[in-house]
C-alpha cells in the first residue's frame, strides 16, 4: 500500500506490541503491524514462528499475554464480542461439522454471526455462487472432497461480509487446481475486505498477497512488498549472459554501464568458446537495454541474456536465516520478564 | 442470550438428524422395556408392599442414569473441541456461557423425551391390565417430577465432564464417576465408622441431606420438598457455571 496516498483505507487491524507466552515459552514476541482496508496481507513463517497463536489472538479466541489488538479501532480484549463482528476467521486445517449439509452449516453460521433471516438468504446464494458451491449445497459436509471442504470454509468466513478476514493456511493439502480456484476466490476479495493469510507456501503468497509480513521464532522479520521485501532482504539483482569475447575486459565494460555491477561467477569457455556469467548489481532498475548496447559494442557475442528476479523463497530464507543469527546472538533475547512492559492489554 | 435459541436449536436439530440418537433410543426403550416385564413378572408372582411404579424409579437411579446421562451429554463438547469447531464456534460473537446453555438444554430435552417415552411401558400397563392398584398415581407422577427436577443436575454434570475431556470415552468415565459419587457415593461413606465421628457431625448432616435415594422416596409418596428443589437447582447452577469456567480455563490455556 502507498505511504504517500492523501487519502490512505483506513486502518482495520492494529496490532501493537504483540506478546504470547506459554508457560514461559515465548511463542509470540513483541510484535508489530497494521493492515488497512483491502489489502490482502500474507503471513510467512515456518512451522511453529507463531503465525496460527498470532491470528488466533486476532480473532480473540486466544487471549494474549500483553499488548493491544485493534480490529477496525476495537480492542479486542476488552470488547471482544463487538470485535468478533468484525472477523470472518478460517481456522488452520478447517475444522467443519461432519454431519451437516451445506447451505444448513452455513445458514446456522449466519445465525450465529447475527445476519438477519432475510439478509441471510440473500447472503447464502451469494456466497454459494461465489465459492461455486451451488451444486453441492445439499450435499453432507462429511462427504465433500477437501477442495470443497476448504470452501465451504471460505464461504463461511466471507459470509457475513466482515471487513477483517482471517484464513490460516487456506491451500495446505489442495491439488494444483484447486489452489488455483482458492487463491482466484482470495483474490476477488481484494479491495473489499482486509484479508490477512497465513502459509508456508511462498508461491502461493506471492502471487496473491499484496504484502508479505515474515515471522520467525515469534517476532517479525521482514515486511512489504514482496518486491520491497526483496530488495531489502537481498538488495540484488543478478543478470544471466551467455557470451564468447574476452572476458577480462569485461569489468570495465560493466563499470561504464553501472559503477556496482560485478561479475558474480563465470564458467570457463565451453567447446564454441561461450562463457555463462551471473552479473549482480544493488541497483533495482532494468539495466538491462544499456547493459546489451554495451556488450553489442565491444562486438560480444551473446547467445541468451536474462534477468532473474529473486524468488520469495529466497527472501524468505534470507530473512529467517538472518533472524536466528539474531536470535542466536549472545544477549539478543532477553527474558520476558526483563523488558519494558507495554502496558496491560485493553 | 440472543444466540441461545439458535445453538439450542442447531442442538436438537443434530441430535435428531443422527442415527445414533435413535439407535441409543432404542436400546434404552428395549433394556427399560425388559425390566419392566421383569418387575411385572415379580408382582404377578407374589403380592409386594410397593407398586411397580415405585420399584421402577429406583431402578432408574440405580441403574439407568448410569446409561442415559453419558448417552445424551458425552458428545457434547469433546466432539467439538476434537475437531475443532469449538474454535470456530467461538470465533462468533456467542459466549460461552450461551454455548453451554445451549448445549445443556438440548441434551437436557433429549433426556426429558428419553424418559417421558417410558411413560409408554405405564399406559400398556393400564391399558391391559386396567388394575387400579398397579398404577398409583401419586408415585407416578411424584417419580416422573423427580426424574424431572433430578435430570436438571445429572445432565449438568455429564456436561460438566464432556467440558473437561477432549476424548468422549474419557468423558464417559468422568460422568460415571461423578454420578456414581452423587448417588452412591453419599450412602456409602454414612456408613462409614469414620464418619460416626463426632466431629464430623456437619459433614454427615450434608451428606444425609444429599441422599438422592431420599429424595426419590420422598418424591414418589407425593412429597414435594423445597429444600430438595434447591439442592437440585443450585446444584445444576453450580455445575453449570463450573463447566462455563472450566471450558474457559482449557481455551485460555489451549
Amino acid at each position: 500500500m502507498s505511504t504517500t496516498d492523501p487519502n490512505p483505507p483506513p486502518l482495520t487491524i492494529e496490532v501493537e506490541h504483540l506478546v504470547r507466552t506459554y508457560g514461559g515459552m515465548v511463542a509470540v514476541d513483541d510484535v508489530n503491524f497494521t493492515v488497512r482496508r483491502g489489502e490482502i496481507v500474507g503471513l510467512l513463517g515456518p512451522n511453529g514462528a507463531g503465525k496460527s497463536t498470532t491470528l488466533r489472538i486476532l480473532t480473540g479466541f486466544l487471549p494474549a499475554t500483553s499488548g493491544v489488538v485493534r480490529i477496525c479501532g476495537i480492542p479486542v480484549a476488552s470488547r471482544t464480542d463487538d470485535a468478533k463482528r468484525h472477523i470472518g476467521y478460517m481456522p488452520e486445517n478447517n475444522p467443519l461439522p461432519e454431519d451437516m449439509r451445506v447451505n444448513e452449516y452455513l445458514y446456522y453460521r449466519g445465525r450465529l454471526k447475527e445476519i438477519g433471516r432475510e439478509r441471510l438468504r440473500t447472503r447464502l446464494d451469494a456466497v454459494l455462487e461465489l465459492c461455486d458451491l451451488k451444486r453441492i449445497r445439499h450435499r453432507i459436509i462429511g462427504k465433500l472432497s477437501k477442495g470443497m471442504r476448504q470452501r465451504v470454509g471460505i464461504a463461511e468466513a466471507i459470509l457475513g461480509e466482515p471487513d477483517v478476514i482471517i484464513m490460516d493456511e487456506p491451500t495446505i493439502g489442495l491439488d494444483p487446481h484447486q489452489i488455483l480456484i482458492v487463491r482466484d476466490l482470495i483474490g476477488s476479495l481484494r479491495g473489499r475486505m482486509s484479508v490477512i493469510i497465513s502459509s508456508h507456501i511462498l508461491p502461493e503468497i506471492e502471487v496473491t498477497c499484496d504484502r508479505v509480513l515474515i515471522i520467525n521464532g515469534g517476532r517479525i522479520v521482514a515486511q512489504g512488498t514482496p518486491a520491497e521485501l526483496r530488495r531489502e532482504v537481498l538488495g540484488r539483482t543478478h543478470y544471466h549472459v551467455h557470451l564468447a569475447g574476452d572476458l577480462a575486459a569485461l569489468p570495465t565494460v560493466l563499470a561504464q554501464v553501472e559503477s556496482t555491477l560485478v561479475i558474480a561467477s563465470a564458467s570457463g569457455p565451453d567447446a564454441s568458446g561461450f562463457h555463462h556469467a551471473t552479473l549482480t548489481t544493488t541497483r533495482d532498475e532494468e539495466l538491462g537495454e544499456p547493459l546489451l548496447r554495451a556488450l553489442m559494442a565491444r562486438s560480444y557475442r551473446i547467445r541468451s541474456f536474462s534477468r532473474t528476479e529473486p524468488t520469495l523463497e529466497d527472501v524468505f530464507l534470507a530473512a529467517t536465516k538472518r533472524s536466528w543469527d539474531v536470535v542466536d546472538l549472545p544477549g539478543a533475547r532477553v527474558p520476558i520478564a526483563q523488558r519494558p512492559r507495554p502496558g496491560p492489554p485493553t | 442470550m440472543r444466540h441461545f435459541f439458535t445453538i439450542l436449536n442447531h442442538e436438537i436439530r443434530m441430535l435428531l438428524v443422527n442415527t445414533s440418537t435413535y439407535l441409543a433410543a432404542v436400546v434404552f426403550l428395549f433394556v427399560m422395556g425388559f425390566i419392566f416385564t421383569f418387575l411385572l413378572e415379580v408382582y404377578s408372582e407374589a403380592a409386594q408392599e410397593t407398586s411397580p411404579a415405585y420399584d421402577f424409579f429406583r431402578l432408574f437411579l440405580g441403574f439407568a442414569v448410569f446409561i442415559i446421562v453419558p448417552l445424551t451429554t458425552m458428545k457434547s463438547f469433546s466432539e467439538e473441541r476434537r475437531s475443532g469447531t469449538l474454535e470456530t464456534l467461538l470465533t462468533t460473537p456467542v459466549s460461552t456461557t450461551e454455548v453451554v446453555l445451549g448445549k445443556y438444554s438440548a441434551a437436557y430435552l433429549v433426556y426429558l423425551l428419553l424418559w417421558g417415552s417410558t411413560a409408554g411401558l405405564f399406559y400398556l400397563l393400564h391399558h391391559f391390565a386396567a388394575d387400579p392398584r398397579l398404577l398409583d398415581r401419586g408415585t407416578l407422577i411424584g417419580g416422573y417430577v423427580y426424574i424431572a427436577v433430578s435430570g436438571l443436575l445429572f445432565v449438568a454434570i455429564g456436561v460438566f465432564a464432556s467440558a473437561l475431556a477432549r476424548n468422549q470415552a474419557v468423558a464417559l468415565v468422568v460422568a460415571l464417576a461423578l454420578l456414581f459419587l452423587l448417588i452412591f457415593g453419599t450412602k456409602l461413606s454414612l456408613g462409614t465408622q469414620f464418619m460416626q465421628l463426632a466431629a464430623l457431625r456437619p459433614v454427615r448432616d450434608a451428606l444425609d441431606y444429599a441422599q438422592v435415594f431420599q429424595h426419590l422416596d420422598d418424591f414418589s409418596r407425593g412429597i414435594i420438598d423445597t429444600r430438595h428443589l434447591f439442592f437440585y437447582f443450585t446444584g445444576t447452577a453450580l455445575t453449570l457455571i463450573l463447566t462455563v469456567l472450566g471450558l474457559e480455563a482449557k481455551l485460555l490455556h489451549n
